[in-house]
């Protein structure tokens, strides 16, 4: 579903990913840990087109992102190409992101109907019935403002899946909540894992949340995996110290 | 000196109706005019490749950098098809859409990248990022200085005497010419001036207020 061929990013003189080459299978969950600055939230970042990718190739099912290969050179593809990609993945952000001067419901039907092309009404329908499934049934008129950070981070979550997105990318969702509202979230997301298909990249400090939903994980240091295992043995008895060090120091 | 006030209550309804009808025209018309251009400006800057949008800065550096009657003269007398309350009209209007734009940039540059971030995640369509997300968010903090500049485009009508345009001053000034008492027309025209600018500027402070989150 996704690929990562040789992914090069640097910001100014700092490279952050030299030579990243990894592959998420489709429905797969993947959680992505490691220290900050080891590039895990950058490949999120780069997955959504939010930065400009310095060198290497980005796949979506086989078909690249956002530049490609013509006549042995690579070229940056056209932005309708890029569009047309980036539509099939959707994000969550640490900051949640919402817009303020839109209600909950008008967050939610906003891309469904301008980018979709939905009728207004079919959008409605389908955003209140994802308000339900994230328990926000009755904020639907509220302004983000309104509502605490666990509930705005909520009503995220159903903005991004109104997209049906056919991948989703958690990028610390629960980074900014005050802990008491980090079990709702994670609540919404596991739900989301056990009754969608939808291919998961996570990064996120909460190991029992990874645990319970990836696949596997990949430990990040310095941009490149250090190792790579299925949650339960990553968290119980991961190969490199360096992995150790950093689960010891997290949990 | 002295003020004639029987004299001043006879010219009054003339220097209102050069303030009604030229001097209140300019302002509304030329700040329309100055507050799209301004955001047409604003836009283009952020939007535009280097190419377009360098040499587009340099130009409103220009006009903003340049005295206004020097542009009114300038216009006045290149395009002489035009009439002068046109070339009043447009050139205060251009002019001051330098400043608007820089107020509508400020508002833009207030917003947080978050919020491209997340229109850029929905695949938003750049009109509809303008539109929906962040125009209605950057217009928050614009409007109480863009109603600013409007005052001082209103302030700065009188410049238009340097193309002969009958507004308030210029009409003062002539009746001044006719019957030589200046003190009379002057002090009226600026009397004119102070009861139209003070509520203004008191209910775009309001406005201000209303506005804020």
């Amino acid at each position: 579903m996704i690929r990562f061929e040789d992914v090069v990013k640097k910001f100014g003189d700092t490279t952050v990913l030299e030579g990243l080459s990894f592959a998420v299978e489709r429905g797969e969950r993947v959680t992505l840990i490691g220290p900050s600055g080891s590039g895990k939230t950058t490949i999120l970042r780069l997955l959504m087109t939010l930065e400009h990718l310095t060198d290497g190739f980005i796949y979506v099912d086989g078909d690249p992102l956002t530049h490609e290969l013509r006549g042995g050179k690579r070229v940056e593809r056209r932005p309708k190409d890029v569009t047309r990609i980036r539509r099939r993945i959707g994000m969550v952000f640490q900051q949640f992101n919402l817009f303020p001067n839109m209600t909950v419901i008008d967050n939610i039907t906003e891309a469904p109907v301008h980018v979709l092309g939905q009728s207004r009404e079919e959008a409605r329908q389908r955003a209140h019935a994802l308000l339900d499934q994230v328990g926000l049934k009755h904020r639907a008129g509220a302004h983000p403002m309104e509502l605490s950070g666990g509930q705005q981070q909520r009503v995220a979550i159903a903005r991004a899946l109104a997209m049906d997105p056919e991948v989703l990318l958690l990028d610390e969702v629960t980074s900014a909540l005050d802990p008491e509202l980090v079990n709702d979230v994670l609540e919404v997301l596991r739900e989301v894992a056990r009754t969608t298909d939808i291919t998961m990249l996570i990064v996120t400090h909460e190991m029992q949340f990874a645990r319970d939903v990836s696949n596997r994980v990949l430990m990040f240091d310095h941009g490149h995996i250090l190792e790579e295992a299925a949650p339960d043995v990553m968290f119980t008895s991961p190969e490199h110290e360096r992995t150790r060090q950093f689960l010891q120091a997290i949990l | 000196m002295s003020f004639d006030w029987e004299f001043a209550l006879q010219i009054l309804p003339d220097l209102l109706e050069a303030f009604v009808r030229i001097t209140l025209l300019v302002t509304v018309v030329g700040s329309l005019t100055a507050a799209v251009l301004g955001l047409v400006w604003a836009i283009g800057l952020r939007s535009l490749p280097a190419w377009v949008g360098r040499p587009l800065s340099f130009v409103l550096d220009f006009i903003r950098m340049t005295p206004l009657p020097i542009q009114l003269l300038f216009v006045y007398y290149t395009f002489n098809n035009l009439s002068a309350l046109s070339v009043g009209i447009i050139v205060i209007g251009v002019h001051y859409s330098t400043y608007m734009a820089e107020s509508y940039r400020a508002g833009i540059e207030s917003i947080r990248k978050g919020q491209w971030e997340a229109a850029t995640a929905l695949s938003l369509p750049p009109h509809r990022t303008w539109r929906a997300v962040i125009l209605p968010q950057a217009l928050r903090a614009t409007l109480p200085s863009l109603g600013n500049w409007a005052i001082a485009m209103f302030k700065d009508t009188p410049f238009l005497i340097v193309i002969a345009v009958p507004e308030l001053v210029t009409e003062a000034k002539e009746i001044g010419g006719r019957t030589f008492s200046y003190v009379e027309p002057f002090t009226l025209a600026g009397l004119i001036f102070l009861v139209a600018s003070y509520p203004t500027a008191v209910l775009m402070r309001k406005l201000e207020n209303r506005l804020a989150y």
